[in-house]
């Protein structure tokens, strides 16, 4: 089966920068499926996470969709899954925006406020050094500038999962990898060619 | 480290890209969709549009090039101009942009950018300032001016912006009325002013004639971003020489 003629599932639920996701996957030459329906999700060969707006507000919506029990299955499924910005955030045990929530819970370590003192959200293009060597950095240099828009960032408890960080008043897990989870604090649909590069390399990583 | 941003601004009436001196006396100059490809392709950090005719088929129009830009850019997309409502904000997101900046709608009703920050995240909304100087002594400060610059109201710039912070804009592109299409350079005691009274990140627009008024905005200025239209429009300067400028200036600037 040719790679592009596999099921690509974007998670609508009813929140995120879905078509901006969608456009950039069809750019590829790829046909994401935009859908809040689980059996869809679940019989995709990837599925993509898309995430804005705020912590909590997100897992409720996930929650009430039936898209958080989705997930877990997913992960449990080693299905390949990118998750972005807030859409990362959730795969944390629990985020402090706007009270203590439970997040997914799939990578452990906490969702914490970005260091007062400088300008907030972290908006605009800033780098990811890589700390470890992976396929879905191929053709991206060291030290890419990405595209993040965030105030709150992924706090994991252990460090086994990050796979790129970046700097804005501390140094925080930009991007993790667990297997075949993948998750960026930046958005790679608003990164440019590198950003494009980096679904590219996931998705044929992930559907070889 | 964070890099600063270069956004060109395309204003456009009925689908089409125009620049003005002052917000009249407009030329005509290009189809916005190539433009926006083009602005990416050159590196353009973000792109900005303004929609100056803003009556409601132009809306439709608009809607149809923020669409058509978002299935072949892959940057940030903020689109303004005549966006009145939850719905009209909505519709723009949808189409594919990333965020909303509201001018006049705001300042008639500051709730609505509680309301929408709400909804869509404070991201998502920026709030667009156009300031002009109460007297030749910015001791006196800038007034703001709505309805595209023609209508001052007499509210003071400053406090304005730091209670639009407060009830949701998560962004402020501000633009002197004053240095607008002179292209002698932007206001940059106002940008100071703004980026030391708010912890947002702020967009200076207006002004810009050469890079070095880019240096400026980010430097005195303080701005996190600088707006330019006609310099990058007429192809007097590329983005990448101005980014190539500002970078051997020590300013931090994306490059690939």
């Amino acid at each position: 089966m040719n790679r592009r003629s596999k099921t690509i599932a974007v998670i609508n639920y009813g929140a995120g920068n879905l078509g901006s996701v969608a456009n950039a996957l069809s750019k590829l030459g790829y046909r994401p499926v935009v859908t809040g329906s689980v059996s869809e999700v679940l019989n995709a060969h990837a599925v993509f996470l898309p995430g804005v707006g705020a912590g909590g507000d997100t897992m409720q919506s996930l929650e009430a969709s039936g898209m958080a029990a989705a997930v877990l299955k997913l992960v449990e499924l080693q299905r390949p899954l990118f998750a972005i910005c807030v859409g990362m955030q959730v795969l944390l045990s629990s985020t402090e925006e706007d009270g203590e929530h439970k997040c997914l819970g799939i990578i452990p370590g906490k969702v914490r406020k970005l260091p007062q003192g400088l300008k907030v959200p972290h908006m605009g293009w800033n780098q990811v050094r890589q700390i470890i060597s992976h396929p879905v950095f191929s053709g991206i240099p060291d030290n890419t500038d990405f595209y993040f828009v965030h105030s709150y960032y992924a706090h994991p408890g252990d460090s086994s999962a990050v796979a790129g960080v970046t700097e804005y008043g501390i140094e925080f897990c930009s991007m993790l990898i667990k297997d075949n989870l993948f998750a960026t604090q930046f958005h790679p649909e608003k990164s440019g060619e590198p950003g494009l590069r980096m679904y590219s390399n996931f998705l044929k990583y992930a559907l070889s | 480290m964070l890099t600063k941003r270069i956004i060109p601004c395309l204003d456009v009436t009925d689908g089409r890209v125009v620049k003005g001196t002052s917000f009249t006396n407009l030329r005509d100059a290009g189809d916005p969709v190539e433009q926006a490809a083009f602005y990416y392709r050159e590196g353009a950090d973000e792109l900005v549009f303004l929609d100056i005719g803003a009556t409601p088929e132009a809306r439709d129009t608009m809607v149809h090039v923020v669409e058509k830009v978002a299935r072949q850019v892959f940057v940030p997309l903020c689109v303004g101009g005549g966006l009145r409502t939850i719905d009209d904000i909505r519709r723009m997101l949808q189409a594919g942009a990333d965020k909303v900046s509201v001018n006049t709608a705001a300042v008639q009703n500051p709730g609505l950018l509680r309301e929408s920050a709400a909804i869509f995240g404070r991201q998502c909304m920026v709030l667009a300032v156009d300031a002009r100087r109460s007297s030749g002594d910015s001791a006196a400060g800038w007034e703001v001016c709505t309805h595209g610059g023609r209508k001052p109201t007499g509210i003071d710039a400053l406090e304005w912006i730091k209670q639009a912070v407060d009830l949701g804009a998560g962004e402020i592109l501000l633009t002197s009325w004053d240095a607008d299409g002179h292209r002698s350079g932007y206001d940059n005691e106002l940008n100071r002013a703004v980026s030391e009274l708010v912890a947002v990140p702020v967009i200076a627009s207006g002004g810009a004639g050469t890079l070095e008024h880019l240096y400026q905005a980010l430097s005195l200025g303080r701005a996190d971003a600088v707006l330019a239209a006609s310099i990058f429009h007429y192809r007097e300067y590329s983005i990448r020489q101005a980014k190539e400028y500002l970078a051997a200036k020590g300013v931090p600037v994306r490059l690939r």
